[in-house]
């Protein structure tokens, strides 16, 4: 059998997960024996999302425009998309920004209220990307495969969610192993 | 004082006449989920929770508040009940804005526990992300809206245990929210004896003491237990 070719995103989240993920320390060397680590901001040097990818691990919620283009690429090219996380399920502090209304009195807020030196809107079409009105969680922009909520989720629950996945099964997301917001 | 006699989940029960479906379920050791209940005050069934399926009721009814009656048969656990109640969860998820990574009751709340109990990993519905208050006016304690989910526990225990009435229900539908005295903020309402019984009843983060973060908040349930039967039986016990 072909190795699992598997791969790590990081859209609008602090990027605890991929920590968290570090934190399976001596188990990823097991990993890597067993997957093809195809794209991964903690795990490979590749810059364009490859096709095809069986499993993708999706931290953060959907902010801005690279974050959008990015899923929609993701979602194509991958069969098993896993939303990794609370900011990805919930949108969850990222999306504490939705309360205020849109993306303009959020950076209106950010960068010339709350400003103490030389307040401006970032405006940088093509390297600064434009954020969406709100932040929103994966499931509600692409169709979603495996849910893995947590702040970040656990270093064994992310395991316990990968191994059957490498056996070619679907891991249960029941019970307070397996589920835990925050 | 009658005794009746009915079956829950194929259990064959006998109940004092007056007890609620709720109450001898769980004299028979089946659990039905609940979120605004608490033991010790009148039941109010608003979160729908404990909804069960009795035989020749065309609607599923409350089991906080329906009485056992003779011959009744009652189901608590069917695939449709089930599924209702992960669709109630989902929905008060995506009602407020509760974002347990930085909730006080995070690892402590009765919302996660049914979240995990009913097996939502997800909400199918589109979060509000409503425009919500805080108010910390009071000295000890604060009252975040962003994390309530209108269960009026708070008003319970406040008018009933405590006879203070600091708390009611304003306005209506989504609008709706916990006010404190009269729309005042909470640290001006004279009423409020500071006893912070709200705080022990609250099933989540919404109601907390003043300088907890996240996690931290504990709940103190057996000074309401205490207080309930000291109350009822006249036993001072704890």
């Amino acid at each position: 059998m072909d190795k699992i070719r598997l791969a790590t995103v990081w859209l609008a989240g602090c990027s605890g997960c991929h920590m968290s993920f570090l934190d399976l320390d001596e188990w990823l060397i097991d990993l890597a024996q067993q997957v093809d680590v195809v794209y991964s901001p903690v795990g490979s040097d590749i810059k364009d999302y490859p096709d095809p990818v069986d499993v993708c691990l999706v931290e953060g919620g959907v902010a801005n425009e690279d974050n959008l283009e990015l899923l929609l690429k993701v979602r194509r090219q991958t069969k098993t998309l896993i939303s990794f996380g609370d900011c990805a399920v919930t949108a969850n502090v990222p999306g504490m920004r939705n309360m205020l209304g849109g993306a303009e009195p959020v950076l209106k807020r950010g960068y010339l209220e709350l400003a103490e030196h030389s307040p401006q809107l970032p405006h940088e079409p093509g390297i600064v990307p434009e954020l969406l009105p709100q932040v929103l969680p994966v499931h509600q922009v692409v169709s979603v495969e495996i849910y893995m909520p947590g702040c970040p989720p656990a270093a064994d629950r992310i395991r316990a969610t990968l191994e059957p996945l490498l056996r070619g099964e679907q891991p249960e997301m029941i019970g307070r192993e397996m589920i835990k917001f925050g | 004082m009658s005794v009746k006699t009915l079956k829950i989940d194929g259990k064959d029960v006998a109940a004092e006449e007056g007890t609620m479906l709720l109450q001898a379920a769980q004299d028979a050791g089946i659990q039905i989920p609940t979120l605004c209940f608490l033991a010790g005050l009148t039941p109010a069934a608003a979160c729908r929770m404990c909804l069960v399926e009795v035989e020749g009721s065309h609607k599923l009814l409350p089991a906080c508040v329906t009485e056992v009656a003779e011959g009744m048969v009652v189901q608590t656990h069917t695939p449709k009940l089930q599924g209702f109640r992960r669709m109630n969860v989902e929905l008060l998820f995506a009602e407020g804005n509760h974002v347990c990574a930085v909730c006080v009751a995070n690892g402590n709340c009765e919302l996660q526990d049914l979240a995990i109990a009913l097996g939502m990993d997800h909400s199918r519905f589109p979060y509000r992300f409503p425009d919500r208050h805080v108010d910390i006016s009071h000295d000890q304690f604060g009252i975040d809206h962003n994390r309530c989910v209108l269960c009026t526990r708070c008003v319970r225990v406040c008018d009933e245990i405590e006879g203070a009435h600091v708390w009611d229900v304003a306005q209506r539908g989504e609008h709706c929210f916990i006010v404190s005295g009269l729309h005042q903020p909470w640290g001006e309402v004279d009423a409020c004896t500071s006893c912070g019984k709200c705080v022990d009843a609250c099933p989540t983060g919404a109601i907390f003491r003043k300088g907890s973060t996240i996690g931290e908040k504990e709940r103190d349930r057996a000074k309401l237990e205490f207080l309930v039967t000291a109350r009822e039986k006249h036993q001072w016990t704890r």
